[in-house]
């Protein structure tokens, strides 16, 4: 055997042998993505395109096995753009697409207000204190997003933690209604999304030249203008960077909104939720999704830019 | 010169304290022995007891670990060869498609992300359960480990690597005893990572998974809906303290790990 195995390996020519495992590297996890990232897609666009039917799986027309490039021809002529006109006809669709990128927009002032306080400081402290500063923010990220939502839940109700403390201090005299409402929600993203606002802010804020700082104040300017005038412009790449990272994903949530909005919550991701797992209406939900790639590859285009221009500048 | 002011203080407290004393409060209301989550009324360890003989949870506790094991592993080869190619496989055809799906699956909303890959299961007559579950967590998680890894890849020396080559090994030894060790840390690190995204997906797995399997997350989330419960807040208990504990102890272990390093580098110095 081991004669035979020594025999073959010096046989096969090593340029050939190191193409064929190159071959082999790049095709399996591409492979890989093929099948089960972007076919995936295709099917979710075909189905946008079908109609619901009364079937299993519940929808029309369906290639059929064995219909050769006839069938495949009946299957285009009968898409149609039907799921596509319904989304922009009923005003539910295009209003929670508007409220869900309006939620996402004032989520991430609200994060970036909350979060940059926190990166500044973080960037302020000693050294020895730093990782574990860094520790901090990054360990509720590592714990489960559903229980730090569900956390949530016990503090805001009618009965809730926050009410007792404040009926109990005399602030309020009725408790407040905050579960259940798009302030709720906000917290809720707030909460959740911090880190993503934080760590990049932190990343910039950490490689701050502090003798600029200085020579600001050598030349005059007060503490507040130094800080206005250097570092919240150097810190721009972190905040946008962060304002992306919190932005795309807020879009499509679907967790926050269902478990801490009320009904009046309109959010997309939970829209195409409900239409696939109540109404069934595949089609449909699949046409939401499209719309709602379509809307997030702006940002995740102007992003990706943001980011490759931030690296040529590192380098 | 920095300067640690008043305001810093203060802005890391409130920050600290808000990300925290939610969870905190959690925690202590699991240790409640009354079922109004909310009032009071002494300690008592009892839901951890009926926890522990709730078979639901226990059940979807199993497959929730057997996904997150088998996914993440899949994830972590799959994602660190897609890495070596990235980083080193220079032009090939088709490469700026193949970056593009590794990068898209981190900013594609995980409803859209569900939806599609349900569909291709049906397409593909797949009964749905756990492997269809470890498919879909193992797509997703890789492209996660594809980014860790590569980073740490990219700011390797590749001379280290030429070097073995130069001295007679086959590629895949240079691989196994020079780039493994080094770019070891990013590839556990991104094991974890696919682990506790495959434990934490709630909104994927509902999509991907049939009636035959339920995760740990699709089991909280409907609990959840009905509100808070005593058995919810201790659950939560016990998967934040091993998350916690998992943590701690991995950042420490770098640490050391560090900190020998630059030893024996010092010591390497003073002998030349």
């Amino acid at each position: 055997m081991g004669v035979v195995h020594g025999h073959c390996r010096s046989g096969i020519d090593p340029l050939i042998m190191g193409n064929l495992r190159r071959i082999f590297l790049i095709s399996v996890p591409y492979g890989w993505l093929l099948l089960l990232f972007l076919i995936p897609f295709a099917i979710v666009l075909k189905i946008s395109l079908s109609d619901a039917a009364l079937a299993i799986p519940p929808y029309a027309p369906r290639l059929e096995a064995g219909s050769g490039l006839k069938g495949v021809w009946d299957l285009l002529t009968r898409f149609d753009l039907e799921n596509f006109v319904f989304l922009t006809q009923d005003s539910l669709y295009w209003k929670a697409y508007l409220s869900s990128v309006w939620i996402a927009l004032v989520s991430v002032v609200f994060t970036l207000l909350v979060g940059y306080p926190i990166a500044y400081g973080m960037a302020r402290a000693s050294d020895e204190w730093r990782p574990t500063l860094m520790m901090l923010v990054i360990l509720p990220f590592w714990t489960s997003f559903l229980i730090r939502v569900y956390a949530w839940i016990g503090i805001l109700g009618t009965n809730g933690y926050l009410n007792q403390v404040l009926l109990w201090s005399g602030l309020i005299s009725e408790p407040l209604v905050i579960l259940n409402t798009n302030l709720a929600v906000y917290i809720g993203i707030v909460y959740t999304y911090l880190p993503f606002m934080v760590l990049p802010i932190y990343a910039t804020l950490e490689k701050l030249d502090h003798d600029l700082l200085e020579a600001a104040e050598d030349l005059g300017c007060s503490r507040l203008q130094a800080f206005w005038l250097i570092t919240v412009p150097l810190s721009r790449p972190g905040v946008i960077a962060g304002c992306f990272l919190v932005f795309i994903p807020v879009v499509g949530e679907f967790v926050i909104p269902s478990l801490l909005g009320g009904s009046k919550t309109l959010m997309i991701g939970k829209v195409l939720w409900d239409e696939f797992f109540s109404n069934r209406d595949w089609p449909l939900a699949s046409a939401v999704a499209v719309i709602l790639l379509l809307i997030l590859i702006i940002p995740i285009v102007l992003f990706q830019r943001q980011q490759q221009r931030q690296q040529e500048a590192e380098q | 010169m920095r300067r640690f002011t008043w305001f810093n203080a203060t802005s890391l407290t409130l920050g600290f304290v808000f990300l925290y004393l939610p969870i905190l409060i959690l925690m202590i209301y699991s240790f409640n022995s009354s079922k109004l989550v909310t009032v009071w009324a002494g300690f008592s360890t009892k839901w951890y007891g009926e926890l522990l003989q709730n078979e639901a949870f226990m059940d979807a506790a199993l497959v929730t670990l057997q996904v997150g094991l088998i996914s993440s592993t899949i994830a972590t080869l799959l994602g660190t060869m897609a890495a070596y190619v990235l980083v080193r496989g220079g032009r090939f055809m088709g490469r700026t498609l193949f970056s593009g799906m590794i990068y898209a699956p981190l900013v594609v909303p995980d409803v859209i992300t569900g939806l599609s890959l349900l569909l291709l299961f049906i397409s593909m007559g797949l009964d749905r359960g756990v492997t269809t579950i470890v498919l879909a967590h193992a797509t997703f998680s890789m492209c996660y480990v594809s980014v860790v890894v590569s980073s740490r890849l990219v700011s390797f020396d590749r001379s280290l690597e030429e070097a073995a080559l130069d001295l007679g090994c086959t590629p895949f030894d240079a691989f196994r005893s020079v780039t493994l060790p080094i770019i070891a840390p990013a590839v556990i690190s991104g094991w974890l990572l696919a682990f506790t995204l495959s434990l934490d997906d709630l909104v994927i797995a509902s999509f991907a998974s049939g009636p035959s399997a339920t995760t740990l997350p699709m089991k909280i989330f409907s609990a959840v809906r009905l509100g808070v419960s005593p058995e919810i807040n201790a659950l939560s208990t016990i998967l934040i303290g091993i998350v916690t504990v998992g943590v701690v102890t991995s950042s420490i272990m770098t640490k050391r790990a560090a900190v020998r390093r630059k030893r024996q580098e010092r010591a390497a110095e003073a002998q030349a």
